[in-house]
């Protein structure tokens, strides 16, 4: 008997086959990852079991009757519920009326009755929130429960999880997966989706794995090793490039980072006297959850912040007051976080490689149109990028797209490179190359500051890692030292090492 | 975006293919014509030979054949100016405003240098039309560059407020003191443009318009500054990111806009009216800006679409003298024409799709 069950789902968004005629079959009491690369089509079949999407054909049953699903109040009213990767809080108001908004029973709101329903609901399902608080004033773990606790409030009997723990810290994982095991014991069912592999092995029942839109397969997770998940991810093993351990005490600092403080887009304080030492030939690594200043980091190192006071000295010459364009003569490799404004998505894959050295193609004003061509065959032969030179780069999947910009910076030997999030969205092959390449530049006796959300890449490639937490590093530690609990703690700012 | 009853639906290609363009204007044509041909037998004319001498009789004579140059010429100029902002992100809509300063400047000095000789006064006119042209484009490019002001409203205000300065100048100083009506005094004979053509229209703005265009394609296509304002234009985060001045660009690419259209003006007052007069345009600057699009921001695009739309002009006045019906009717046909080619150009990027 499966309280959900999808047949032959398949969904297209233009030429792109986002589902191909998948099966899902969700048992009553147990906790089913579904797996796959970012880009399977995970997100896309949840979507539509919650009414966000139309199916172009399959059908979806649940407790066995055939159900049309048209909206997510369908959804809700078949018992399924959804917690999206992005929150639909509204900040302003609190935890309960988060929770009763749109099934409010009249249109008069008793505030006390209403709390006191949220609050029953909370200890019933042993999820700890203060009905009362805020939404603004919540940590992202608990806005999370939050999201729980409101579909649980409606009744949800299944309850969908688009990448929960993409946002939380180690410790609020636990949380999470307590909370977990205790709706199962309850006799919820639960999706949870995730490319983690550890994280499946260690709460599911069962998993299914989709890759490029297609069903792999439905597996029991205690026969599967994770290797033996990650083959059907990705459909071959997975050789992780990691560091070769070196020590590298001897080299000279090429990057000097001091007393940096910087401002987010909001004009809130958003970096507090920064410090740190790139030597030559080493990977410092950054860790943190993300909206930490990672990302004013990175843009005030790559010259496109300006930075309210400190100094950023590239051997010994200082970078503060510099245009984007000096920091790149002086020698700084500048890897955006986001690939889209690092690279012009109309512009060709032979144009964007040329962009940042315009001036080197150009003679009085008209440029060498053969001299950037030859050098963007040459890049695209050197690099591996799967792209004819004419083709606009918005047309390359993300893993070339990153190709393009590290073959435009890292083919100047660079004295540092500033990557932030450099595999992010990427799939197994695509993130091997690019690990691969850093590795290069570091034993090249690059400095290379990798700012990563991603703790395993951390771990792989860093020779030292240092921890932000609101701005503030909180900690740095030689890579031997550090522990994944270790680095959790410090992330989740509760300690600070100094 | 769905049908879902006819079980057909739009989906969006990013490459249309390229044997679509030209099918354009044909496509256009046709449904002007259904839509249109109830008005004409209205106004108890035949369709067809309305549409005769409204688009094929214009190519016969060659007096009507340079007509539609001369028509062309404003539009390749406008066309020209607008491209070069669009293409660097700039949404310059002030065309209108920015060719009434170079008309202003062409009329003043026009008869300011009545004693000059033409292989100085005509340069000297050409370039002081650019200069006010681009004076005039300099305020909002300002305000947008260093205070991020839209400068879609800015350029556009401004056309209003040319207007008013055009009409105070030739209401007051500028009116003619002859004849007494609101237009400026006619300028000297060294100020005018020579005919290509004896007896025709057709004259020296025409060239300044081919080179024009063939300055904005070499811009566009072979120099640095081309690929930054592009870059810029197509993604302002990405080319800040690179290395790109977006600031600078952005400048460079407003005040050569303005300076193109300030052409324009020059070109209307030397080559056509030989004074200032408040309808100088019809609405050139504006149309610019559909030319500019139906040209998909490119050089050879552009001086194709002003040529269709310089044959349209010409049929329009024809077609009302020949077969008597009212002047509207050529009007409504030339808006109908205008908006369903619009249409046509968004609906190429979708593909009819049966589900
Ligand atoms: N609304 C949409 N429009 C177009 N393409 C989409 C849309 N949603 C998802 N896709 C595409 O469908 C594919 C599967 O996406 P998704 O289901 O989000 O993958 P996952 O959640 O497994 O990472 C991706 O290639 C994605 O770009
Ligand atoms: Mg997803």
């Amino acid at each position: 008997m499966y309280i959900v069950d999808m047949l032959g789902i398949t969904k297209t968004f233009g030429e792109l086959v986002a589902n191909d005629n998948v099966d899902f079959q969700l048992r009553k009491g147990e906790i089913h990852a579904l797996l796959g690369e970012n880009g399977a089509g995970k997100t896309t079949l949840m979507r539509i079991l919650y009414g966000l999407y139309r199916p172009d054909t399959g059908i979806i049953k649940v407790a066995e009757q055939p159900v049309e699903i048209h909206s997510p109040k369908d959804a809700i009213a078949n018992g399924i519920g959804m917690v999206t990767q992005h929150f639909a809080l509204v900040p302003p108001l609190s935890v309960a009326e988060n929770i009763v908004l749109g099934n409010t029973d009249g249109f008069v709101v008793n505030r006390a009755a209403m709390e006191a329903k949220v609050a029953a609901a909370a200890d019933r399902f042993g999820i700890v929130i203060d009905p009362k608080s805020l939404v603004r004033h919540l940590a992202v773990g608990q806005r999370q429960r939050v999201e729980i606790l409101k579909a649980l409030y409606r009744n949800a009997r299944v309850l969908i999880l688009d990448e929960p723990t993409a946002v939380l810290v180690p410790q609020e994982v636990d949380a999470l997966f307590e909370t977990l095991n205790r709706l199962k014991a309850d006799g919820l069912s639960v999706i949870f989706i995730s490319h983690k592999l550890h994280e499946v092995t260690q709460i599911t029942d069962r998993v299914t794995v989709l890759r490029d839109g297609k069903l792999i397969g439905t597996v029991d997770t205690k026969d599967m090793s994770q290797s033996q998940l990650a083959a059907m991810m990705v459909g071959r093993e997975t050789f992780g490039v990691t560091r070769k351990d070196e020590q590298h005490e001897q080299q000279p600092v090429t990057l000097r980072i001091d007393n940096l403080c910087a401002k987010n887009d909001q004009g809130m304080p958003a970096l507090t006297n920064v410090c740190l030492e790139v030597k030559a030939g080493e990977i410092l690594g950054i860790a943190g959850v993300g909206g930490n200043g990672q990302k004013e980091l990175a843009e005030s190192l790559c010259g496109v912040r300006d930075c309210a006071s400190g100094s950023i000295q590239l051997a010994g010459k200082e970078l503060i007051g510099k245009t984007p364009a000096g920091f790149t003569q002086a020698g700084v490799g500048r890897i955006p976080e986001d690939r889209h404004e690092g690279m012009v998505g109309d512009l060709t894959v032979t144009e964007n490689l040329a962009l940042e050295h315009l001036n080197e193609y150009t003679r009085s004003g008209v440029l060498d149109h053969k001299a950037i061509r030859t050098r963007a065959e040459e890049l695209i032969h050197q690099f591996q990028i799967k792209a004819r030179p004419n083709d606009p780069v918005r047309t390359l999947s993300g893993g070339n797209m990153q190709k393009v910009l590290l073959a435009r910076v890292l083919s100047r030997n660079p004295k540092a490179v500033i990557v932030p999030q450099p595999t992010r969205g990427l799939d197994v092959g695509a993130t091997d190359y690019v690990r691969q390449q850093l590795l290069e530049q570091r034993d090249r006796g690059a400095a290379i500051l990798l700012i990563s959300e991603d703790l395993d890449e951390i771990l792989a490639l860093s020779d030292r890692i240092a921890v932000i937490y609101e701005g503030e590093i909180v900690g740095i530690l030689p890579a031997g030292e550090a522990t994944p609990e270790r680095l959790g703690l410090l992330m989740s700012g509760a300690v600070k090492e100094h | 975006m769905e049908t879902s009853r006819l079980r057909l639906r739009f989906v969006k290609t990013d490459n249309p293919p390229v044997w679509v363009r030209p099918l354009i204007p044909v496509l256009a044509l046709v449904v002007t014509f259904i839509l249109t041909s109830a008005l004409i037998f209205w106004a108890n004319a035949n369709p067809f030979e309305t549409y005769y001498h409204f688009l094929i009789a214009p190519l016969t004579t060659k007096v009507s054949a340079l007509e539609i140059l001369v028509k062309a010429t404003p539009l390749m100029l406008t066309g020209a100016a607008v491209t070069f902002a669009f293409a660097a992100g700039y949404y310059n809509i002030g065309a209108e405003g920015q060719l009434f300063a170079g008309a202003i400047a062409a009329a003043g000095l026009g008869v300011a240098m009545k004693e000059v000789p033409a292989f100085i006064t005509i340069p000297t006119i050409v370039i002081a039309g650019f200069a006010a042209g681009m004076l005039w484009a300099t305020i909002p490019a300002l305000l947008k560059v260093k205070l991020q002001v839209d400068e879609v409203v800015t350029t556009l205000l401004l056309n209003s407020v040319m207007g008013f300065i055009v009409s105070a100048l030739l209401n007051g100083p500028w009116r003619d003191p002859n004849s007494g009506w609101p237009q400026s005094p006619e300028i000297g004979a060294s100020a005018i443009f020579f005919k290509l053509i004896p007896r025709s229209r057709l004259n020296l703005g025409f060239v300044i318009g081919i080179l024009v265009i063939l300055v904005l394609w070499f811009v566009l296509t072979r120099t640095s500054f081309g690929l930054k304002m592009r870059a810029v234009g197509l993604g302002k985060p990405a080319a800040r990111f690179a290395g790109i001045h977006v600031g600078r660009t952005t400048l460079i690419a407003a005040l050569v806009s303005g300076g193109i259209a300030g052409i324009a003006g020059v070109a209307e007052v030397a080559g056509i009216q030989y004074h200032l007069i408040g309808d100088l345009s019809a609405g050139y600057g504006y149309t610019g800006i559909i030319i500019a699009t139906l040209g998909s921001l490119n050089a050879v695009g552009v001086f194709i679409a002003s040529l269709f739309f310089g044959l349209v002009d010409a049929g329009a006045q024809t077609v009302s003298r020949v077969l008597g019906v009212p002047v509207y009717l050529g009007e409504i046909t030339q808006a109908t024409m205008l908006l369903v080619a619009l249409g046509f150009f968004l609906l190429q990027r979708y593909r009819l799709r049966r589900m």
